[in-house]
């Protein structure tokens, strides 16, 4: 069980409002990502949820049940954070059996739990060593462990891989999804990556300045995004956004088009330009183009295109692939 | 830059202040082994000649040595306990953000800047004092019978004294220790389940331990030299004689300097054994 539904909730730090009224519905065995830029909130609103803060106003329910004014610990949720949190005078295992000790679980229980999420993730030829003789993965799974032995019903991450190297960061992203995967809990992560919220979430809460832009699955946001913000913060590169006249005349304020829904021709197309900089990625190529009264736009081409600075292209959007927006920013 | 040429250069250029400090040092410590080993007294026929051990036989054998090393422990113990445990807690309380905490701050440094000498006499005629002191006014306003601290309760006034004048350092050491504490580790023992006392216990306490250790240390170097405040209370009486004290009382009061030497010496050997005791206990925060 870990289904949790946050009404009218709202938060602010002294005349700071952080939180603006926000509801939100958290599924049992969801896999739910906030994403937003930094600063947006994120942490506020899980620690919100985790209990660290108080509501300034709005009812939070886990499991259909207030738990408004329940102390952290009796929430049934564990936390994983930023900083890894590990106790560093205890060894791992003591830091993994924390949680246990402090429920009074008796010392062979606690030990047998220990030594099976220690078996799942691949720590326990380390149970002896204090935090400080692992790498950045291992405290990583550390924290993880001291997690799941809870068995709690919802987990909430704060950014657990952005202390980690690209190479960690991809592993452990397949990690946690795999243990959502095989535990099947609800699980809340927050990050401010897209890339991470696109590859894990069952759900997507794009957040900007404590409000939420949209809630969707990551398909949904990629194909039908409620706005500039979220078209713009989703999907990777970022979509070209051009106003004036081309915009006017499919009848919009702005139009958006992904830089993967454009096609390079050397001979003709709707907008004439010249390569800027080109990445050839070997499996893409990313062509920034520079056309004249617009803003540069960039284009996702085939890997084997032999395209370089200064050559002149023609670039045409896919027709049944572009974004319309409104003045306000609104997606028509 | 480690070559052996700058090596070398840098041994040269240190050499001055090293050799400063070694004498420093090796001059008074040469000059009281030196005196130990004589019969010594400058106000009745001086030097007197070589002795050999009977110095250091005479001291441990006089009636006043061994409550004297009593009594330096348990003034250097009593005080380590008060200050370590009062400076936790005010350390404690003192990261809790509240109204006026700069002021409160150095209000709680303040005692840290008072002279031994001057904070000894204002305890002994304000505080302590069986007619005008606040303590015999306070417990006259509860209808008893005021007590006579420096001679009734010597050791435990001293006692009170020296903490006085050492919570601060404790506190200070301790309340930069505790606000290099990491927060998320106290939320994530909230979460596990930890209520207030267990954290302390179980996170802010084992965090401590490294600024504990050196709290300790270091006051245990200057508590077993504690000097004015005895001088300025009792004098050394009422059973307030240290080892320190007594040397004095050798040397000073009855001008035997060979004697009092001696005494010196034991009070190295003291010193070193309580640090090597203490560095063995605390020792292994220290490298952890
Ligand atoms: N304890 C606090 N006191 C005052 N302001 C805070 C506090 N915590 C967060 N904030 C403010 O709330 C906003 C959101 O912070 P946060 O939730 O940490 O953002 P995110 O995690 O999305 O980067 C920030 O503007 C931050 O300055
Ligand atoms: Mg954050």
């Amino acid at each position: 069980m870990g289904h949790i539904s946050l009404k009218q909730v709202t938060k602010s730090f002294g005349a700071t409002n952080v939180i603006p009224p926000l509801d939100l519905e958290i599924n049992d065995g969801e896999f739910v990502v906030f994403v937003g830029p930094s600063g947006c909130g994120k942490s506020t609103l899980l620690r919100l949820i985790a209990g660290l803060e108080d509501v300034t106003s709005g009812t939070i329910a886990i499991n259909g049940n207030d738990a408004t004014m329940i102390p952290p610990a009796k929430r049934g949720l564990a936390m994983v954070f930023q900083s890894y949190a590990l106790y560093p005078h205890m060894s791992v295992r003591k830091n993994i059996g924390f949680p246990l000790k402090m429920a009074g679980i008796s010392k062979e229980e606690a030990e047998q739990k220990i030594a099976s999420a220690a078996e799942v993730l691949n720590l326990t030829d380390y149970l002896d060593r204090r935090p400080g003789q692992l790498s950045g993965g291992q405290r990583q799974r550390v924290a993880i462990g001291r997690a799941i032995v809870r068995e709690p019903d919802a987990f909430l991450f704060d950014e657990p891989l952005s202390n980690l190297d690209a190479a960690l960061r991809v592993n452990m992203r397949l990690e946690i999804s795999e243990l959502h995967n095989s535990l099947k809990t609800t699980m809340i992560y927050v990050t401010h990556d897209q890339v991470e919220a696109m590859t894990m979430a069952d759900k997507i809460v794009v957040l900007r300045a404590g409000y939420i832009e949209q809630v969707g699955s990551p398909l949904e946001l990629y194909r039908s995004p409620a706005n500039l913000f979220v078209a713009g913060f989703i999907g990777s590169p970022k979509m070209n956004f051009v106003e004036g006249k081309d915009a006017e005349a499919e009848g919009a304020h702005t139009i958006g088009v992904r830089p993967e829904h454009l096609t390079v021709s050397k001979t003709s197309g709707q907008w004439k330009g010249t390569v800027g900089v080109s990445e050839h990625l070997g499996s893409d190529t990313f062509l920034r183009v520079n056309v004249e009264g617009l803003e540069p736009l960039t284009v996702r081409a085939d890997g084997e295109v032999e395209l370089y600075h200064g050559d002149t292209v023609y670039l045409t959007p896919e027709p049944s692939k572009l974004y319309r927006f409104d003045a306000d920013g609104k997606a028509i | 830059m480690a070559t052996q040429h700058s090596r070398s250069a840098a041994r040269l250029m240190l050499a001055p202040a090293v050799i400063l400090l070694l004498g420093w040092m090796l001059v008074p410590l040469t000059m009281t082994l030196y005196f130990s080993f004589k019969k010594y007294l400058p106000l009745r026929g001086g030097d007197l000649g070589w002795v050999g051990f009977d110095n250091y036989i005479r001291f441990v054998t006089s009636s006043a040595f061994w409550p004297s090393v009593m009594t330096t422990l348990l003034i250097v113990g009593g005080v380590l306990v008060i200050t370590v445990v009062l400076g936790v807690l005010l350390a404690i309380l003192l990261d809790q953000p509240m109204w006026g905490q700069g002021v409160v701050r150095i209000l709680v440094i303040a005692p840290f800047f008072v002279m031994p000498t001057v904070s000894a006499l204002v305890w002994k005629n304000m505080f302590m004092d069986p007619v005008n002191g606040i303590l015999a006014h306070l417990w006259k306003a509860f209808g008893a019978t005021p007590i006579e601290w420096l001679s009734q309760a010597s050791v435990p006034s001293l006692i009170m004294i020296v903490s006085w004048q050492w919570l601060p350092f404790a506190t200070l050491i301790l309340l930069t220790a505790i606000q290099s504490l990491d927060s998320s580790q106290l939320e994530a023992a909230e979460i596990d389940g930890a209520p207030p006392v267990k954290r302390f216990w179980y996170i802010t306490l084992p965090h401590l331990s490294r600024a504990i250790t050196i709290v300790i240390l270091i006051q245990s170097i200057f508590l077993l030299a504690v000097f004015a405040e005895i001088f300025v209370t009792t004098g050394g009486a009422f059973g307030t004689r240290t080892l320190t004290y007594l040397i004095f009382q050798r040397v000073l009061e009855s001008q035997n300097v060979g004697l009092g030497s001696a005494g010196g010496v034991y009070a190295i050997i003291l010193a070193n054994i309580i640090a090597i005791f203490l560095m063995r206990i605390v020792g292994k925060n220290l490298d952890a």
